[in-house]
């Protein structure tokens, strides 16, 4: 289970966080919206490790994130995926290469092991056909696809969607969606989904929480969230900050 | 003073007057000498993995090779002419023209040939390293590779510093030869010597019987072995601090080229001051 317990984080004079307290249930894709600057990244950055708060406790199954040495971090993030907004491959690696770069760099795999895991997930996103491609070949859609795929390579037992659908079209969009939610099903993996998008929300969350000014101001089912009185989330969830 | 989520120091505020302004240039300047220092620390403590990357730094020191021979070359062989026609017209005056060989080839692998050599590689590769990590850091392909827990340092620092390290004592070597070969043209179409005295006079400068060649062709060298490093280190580091979008990446380019520069100049003078003044009638 992944924990924030009252998490503070300024950067200068700039306070991003402001005691958040945030639960993300196991198994269960949790969406996090608010407007730019409210601190969804950096919430996901300080999950990972990337950053650690001014105050209060980070926690990955009762282990605190912050306290981590660097083989711990290492563990940690094994158990761990990250999908970047515009999934962040090696650009001189192919398709193939990219996803295959976890378990190649740890070493604990033999090449049959790693080339029959990569085929598998590639599989799974729909990118079988463009393994030997290098980023540059490749749409904006089937980069994120293959960012995916790198996630789950280690297989995870989180993984932290930043931004899935940022400068997506809507129909590349609801098929990230649908491998968001695919991957809950079929991998039971749990997920924090970073998102401004309602209709991400909708497609991939079972819980939505929003922040605002640093801190969480509402949480719950998605139709919880639409019948909020809190204006806020009224409109994200009505699509009106879409 | 802070560190961003990669760890690399930055200033929390920028001067509101001039002095406090140049205080806060000269404190990042600092912290970026700091950072730069503790990545060669890190590229050295990482060495052992070198042979894991073997593949990626032999790639890496062809690429650098191809792409810095033609201008070497060039730069080596028309500076050799250049210095040549000065020298020997001076020499002329004098009545000692037959020493061109000589001061030719005891010049360009003292100091020509090195210095040329890394600062063509420093406009050339230094750049393309920056311009590469600059642009992976803005797009947080850096951030992947720490998410992924694989050592930024280990994976895109090593090669590049070992492929420049081992690269820039080869292109000394060639830039040196090419220099002297430039030399002998102005040599002989203008200075009026023959082919034979004046390689007869590079030969005498730059054979030693017992070490083969004389302190001044291994002292170039060594100078080429630390530039490489130097200017491997610098770009990696400039582009390793990237931030900003293009602009950003443009900056470190610009930076991680005018940092090597300078220091090349400077590590030139030191190097030439430990090898002829302090080490002065020792050999190597």
């Amino acid at each position: 289970m992944i924990e924030l317990r009252s998490v503070h984080k300024r950067f200068d004079s700039l306070v991003v966080l402001d005691g958040l307290d945030l639960t993300i249930p196991e198994g269960k894709n949790f969406v996090l919206m608010g407007r730019s600057g409210t601190g969804k990244s950096v919430t996901l950055q300080h999950v990972i490790g990337i950053l650690d708060p001014d105050r209060g406790e980070v926690l990955v199954d009762g282990q605190s994130v912050p306290d981590l040495d660097r083989k711990g971090l290492q563990q940690l993030r094994k158990n761990m995926g990250y999908l970047f907004q515009n999934g962040a491959l090696i650009n001189w690696l192919t398709v193939h290469e990219n996803v295959a770069l976890p378990l190649k760099e740890t070493g604990d795999c033999a090449r049959s092991e790693v080339d029959d895991r990569v085929h598998e997930l590639l599989s799974l996103v729909g990118m079988s056909q463009a393994a030997h491609k290098r980023p540059g070949q490749i749409s904006g859609g089937m980069k994120l696809r293959t960012g995916l795929a790198r996630a789950l390579i280690t297989e995870p037992r989180y993984v932290l969607y930043d931004e899935p659908n940022a400068g997506l079209d809507p129909i590349l969009s609801m098929s990230i969606h649908r491998l968001i939610a695919e991957v809950r099903d079929r991998l039971g993996v749990t997920g924090l989904v970073v998102t401004h998008s309602r209709q991400c929300a909708c497609d991939t969350g079972d819980q939505i929480g929003v922040l605002d000014k640093g801190r969480l101001v509402a949480q719950g089912t998605v139709e919880e969230m639409q019948n909020s009185d809190i204006p806020l989330v009224r409109d994200f969830l009505s699509g009106h900050a879409d | 003073m802070t560190a961003d989520g990669d760890g690399i120091p930055v200033e929390e505020r920028p001067g509101t007057t001039p002095i406090h302004g140049l205080g806060g240039s000269f404190r990042q300047a600092s912290l970026d000498a700091g950072f730069t220092v503790a990545l060669l620390l890190r590229t050295v403590a990482a060495l052992p993995y070198l042979p894991r990357r073997m593949r990626f730094t032999l790639d890496a020191a062809y690429a650098a090779g191809v792409r810095a021979l033609p201008v070497t070359i060039a730069v080596a062989f028309f500076s050799g002419m250049i210095l040549a026609l000065q020298t020997g017209l001076t020499l002329q005056t004098f009545g000692q023209t037959s020493l061109v060989g000589q001061v030719m080839a005891l010049a360009m692998c003292r100091e020509m040939g090195p210095m040329m050599t890394a600062i063509v590689l420093a406009a050339t590769v230094g750049s393309k390293i920056a311009a590469e990590l600059g642009t992976m850091k803005v797009s947080d392909e850096v951030t992947a590779l720490d998410v992924m827990s694989i050592d930024p340092t280990n994976y895109l620092v090593l090669p590049r510093v070992a492929a420049l390290t081992i690269m820039c004592p080869v292109l000394t070597a060639l830039s040196d030869l090419m220099g002297i070969v430039g030399g002998s043209v102005v040599a002989t179409a203008q200075l009026g010597l023959s082919q034979d005295l004046y390689w007869n006079t590079v030969l005498d400068a730059l054979y030693a019987p017992e070490t083969l060649f004389p302190k001044d062709v291994y002292a170039g060298l060594i100078k080429g072995l630390v530039f490489g490093a130097t200017i491997a280190t610098v770009a990696c580091s400039t582009g390793l601090r990237a931030r900003g979008g293009a602009l950003g990446v443009g900056r470190a380019v610009q930076h991680a080229v005018m940092t090597s520069v300078i220091l090349i100049i400077v590590f030139g003078y030191w190097f030439s001051w430990l090898f002829y003044d302090l080490l002065r009638g020792k050999e190597l």
